[in-house]
C-alpha cells in the first residue's frame, strides 16, 4: 500500500515544541488527552508555553512544572475532580495568564484557524465579561439589512497541536473509537506541524475491523508525525481502550496541597521515562 | 434500592420545581445539569413534558428515563450529540439549559469562572465553559442547592453568564433570545416577571418563611405582598422519582431533609 510512513519519536515531537510556542492539546477534560507527550514535555527544557486546551490534567500538570505563559481556556476539569487543582494553584499565585473564552468561541477560534480566516462572528460573548476581559476582542457589524453587530472571534492559530487517538496507521490517519470525537480534528487543521499519538498502531487495511468509516476522524492530511504510545492516555479516559484510573488521579490532584506531596509525585512519576511511568502505574 | 415512603423531601420539592422549569417548553433539548437538575429534567420528560429531547449525560440522546449514579439497564438511543453537535443545538436557539452558579446577582448575571483579580484570582473557579453563548442564545435557568449570602450577591466578580440588565443593555435586537425563565434554590423559587427584570421570590418552599429568604440573599430581592408555597410532588412525581430516577437517594445528599 503507498502509505508514507509519518511514525516519529516522542523526542522527536517535543523537539519541535520551541520556548514560547502555542501549543494546542486535543481531548476534552480528563479524557483522550495526549498524556504520553504531555509527560514528555514535562520532562523537556522547554518553558513560557500558551496552551490552548479544553482543558484537563495536561494543563493542570504543564502549569506546576512552570511550562507555561499563557491559557487559553474555557474551563480546566478533572470531570470527576470538578475543578484541577493545580491549575487552580498556579492562577490564584499569579504564575499564568489567562485567556477567558466561552468554549463556543474556542470551538470559532480553531475553526477560523483551519479555514483561514481571521475570524468568525458570533453572538456569543456579548453581554457577558468575556469582552471586558480581553479588551483586544472586537465587533464586527453585519454589513447586510440587519445590521447586527457580533463578536468577531479571532483565529486561534496553533504552532503544534497534539492529540490522541485510539488507533493510528503509519501515514498518520486516526481513529477515534470513544463515542464523542471533541474537537481533536480541528486543533489538528489550526496547526502548523501536528503530532498524534495512539494507543496502537495498526495497519491501514484493519481499520474497518474496529469501526465503521465513521470513526476515522483524523485524514493524514491533518497530521505530520504519528507515535505509538499505549497506554498514553492514562490517566485520563480512553474508552473503550479504558477508563480513567480514578485513584491515580486522586493521588495526582492531592499532591496540590504541598511541595512535598508533589516532588514525590514527581520523582515517582515525571522524572521517568515513559516506560518506568507505565511500570510504575501498572497495579 | 429500597422504596421511600413518607411525605415529600426537601430535595424532591426542588426536584419538582426545577422539573416545572421546562413546563410547556416541547420539542426542545432539556439539558439540566447537576443532580437534581437532572432528575428535575427527567421527572419532567416522564410526565407532563413528555416531547423534551434529553441527554445520557454524554453524547447521546435517550429516549427512555434514566436513573441517576447508576448504570442505566439499558438505553433507547435516538440521536448522536457530541459536544460539537451540541454547539449547533445551543446557537439555533433549540436548548434549555439548568446551570450552576458560584455567584448571581439581582438581575441574574452569574458567576462560575473565578473571583478576584482576573490576573491573580483569589479563587480560580471552573471558567467561562458555555455561560456566555447558553444564555445569549437560549432560555437559561438556574439551580442554587446553597442559597445564601454567598451566592446571591449584590456584584458578581466576573459575568459568565448574561443576567437581564446587561441583556437589555445590548437593546432588544441582539438580546432577543436571552431569558431566564427561573432560580431554584433549596429555599424556593424566583423568577425576573418584573418591571425591570429584577429577580423576585415566586414560591416558598415547605417550612420556609420570606424572611429566611430575605436574610440568606445578598441583595434587596423582590417580594410579591402574597407568596404562595412551592407545588409538592404528587404521587405519581414521588414514585417516578423514588422508585426510577434516584433511587439511591441521591437528591437527598444534596439537599439534606431540614
Amino acid at each position: 500500500m503507498p502509505v508514507p510512513d509519518k511514525r516519529v519519536t516522542i523526542d522527536d515531537i517535543v523537539a519541535t515544541v520551541q520556548d514560547g510556542m502555542t501549543v494546542g492539546i486535543g481531548g476534552w477534560g480528563s479524557r483522550r488527552k495526549p498524556m504520553a507527550l504531555v509527560r514528555a514535555l514535562l520532562r523537556s527544557p522547554v518553558r513560557n508555553l500558551t496552551i490552548v486546551s479544553y482543558g484537563g490534567p495536561d494543563v493542570g500538570l504543564l502549569c506546576r512544572a512552570g511550562k507555561v505563559r499563557k491559557v487559553v481556556y474555557s474551563f480546566v476539569s478533572l470531570d470527576s475532580i470538578a475543578l484541577e487543582p493545580h491549575f487552580r494553584n498556579a492562577r490564584q499565585s499569579g504564575a499564568v495568564e489567562s485567556v477567558e473564552l466561552d468554549e463556543g468561541m474556542f470551538l470559532l477560534g480553531l475553526q477560523a484557524a483551519a479555514w483561514r480566516v481571521p475570524f468568525l462572528p458570533t453572538r456569543v460573548g456579548l453581554g457577558s465579561d468575556v469582552l471586558r476581559l480581553n479588551p483586544a476582542l472586537a465587533t464586527v457589524k453585519s454589513p447586510y439589512a440587519d445590521g447586527e453587530e457580533l463578536v468577531a472571534m479571532p483565529a486561534l492559530e496553533l504552532d503544534v497541536a497534539l492529540i490522541h487517538m485510539h488507533r493510528g496507521d503509519r501515514g498518520g490517519t486516526g481513529q477515534c473509537l470513544g463515542v464523542d470525537p471533541y474537537f481533536d480534528d480541528l486543533f489538528c487543521m489550526a496547526a502548523h506541524k501536528r503530532f498524534m499519538s495512539v494507543e496502537k498502531l495498526v495497519d491501514t487495511d484493519t481499520f474497518l475491523e474496529e469501526g465503521p468509516p465513521q470513526t476515522i476522524r483524523i485524514n493524514r492530511l491533518m497530521t505530520d508525525g504519528v507515535v505509538e504510545t499505549p497506554h498514553g492516555a492514562h490517566f485520563t479516559e480512553c474508552v473503550p481502550d479504558f477508563p480513567r484510573d480514578e485513584e491515580f488521579q486522586k493521588e495526582y490532584a492531592a499532591t496540590a496541597k504541598s511541595d512535598d506531596a508533589w516532588d514525590a509525585f514527581r520523582a515517582k512519576y515525571l522524572d521517568v521515562s515513559e516506560a518506568e511511568y507505565q511500570t510504575a502505574v501498572s497495579r | 434500592m429500597t422504596a421511600r415512603n413518607g411525605p415529600p423531601t426537601r430535595a424532591e420539592v426542588c426536584a419538582v420545581a426545577l422539573a416545572e422549569c421546562f413546563r410547556g417548553n416541547g420539542e426542545i433539548l432539556a439539558n439540566p445539569i447537576g443532580t437534581l437538575p437532572t432528575i428535575g429534567g427527567r421527572l419532567a420528560k416522564a410526565t407532563f413534558e413528555p416531547a423534551l429531547v434529553m441527554t445520557d449525560g454524554e453524547a447521546l440522546l435517550v429516549e427512555n428515563i434514566l436513573p441517576v449514579g447508576v448504570e442505566a439497564p439499558e438505553k433507547v438511543v435516538a440521536g448522536y450529540n457530541p459536544y460539537r453537535t451540541m454547539f449547533d443545538v445551543v446557537w439555533s436557539g433549540r436548548r434549555h439549559i439548568i446551570m450552576g452558579a458560584s455567584q448571581i446577582d439581582a438581575h441574574g448575571n452569574q458567576n462560575f469562572a473565578f473571583i478576584g483579580d482576573p490576573m491573580k484570582p483569589t479563587a480560580q473557579l471552573l471558567g467561562m465553559r458555555g455561560a456566555p453563548g447558553n444564555t445569549i442564545n437560549d432560555r437559561t435557568s438556574y439551580w442554587i442547592p446553597n442559597h445564601s449570602t454567598r451566592v446571591m450577591v449584590p456584584e458578581v466578580s466576573v459575568v459568565s453568564g448574561v443576567g437581564y440588565d446587561r441583556a437589555d443593555a445590548l437593546g432588544p435586537y441582539p438580546s432577543r433570545y436571552h431569558e431566564i425563565v427561573r432560580v431554584v434554590t433549596n429555599l424556593c423559587v424566583c423568577d425576573f416577571d418584573t418591571p425591570d427584570h429584577a429577580m423576585q421570590l415566586r414560591s416558598l418552599h415547605p417550612g420556609v418563611t420570606v424572611d429566611d429568604v430575605v436574610a440568606a440573599t445578598g441583595f434587596p430581592l423582590a417580594v410579591p405582598s402574597d407568596v404562595p408555597q412551592t407545588r409538592l410532588p404528587t404521587d405519581d412525581e414521588l414514585h417516578w422519582i423514588r422508585a426510577v430516577i434516584d433511587p439511591l437517594g441521591l437528591g437527598e445528599q444534596e439537599v439534606p431533609n431540614p
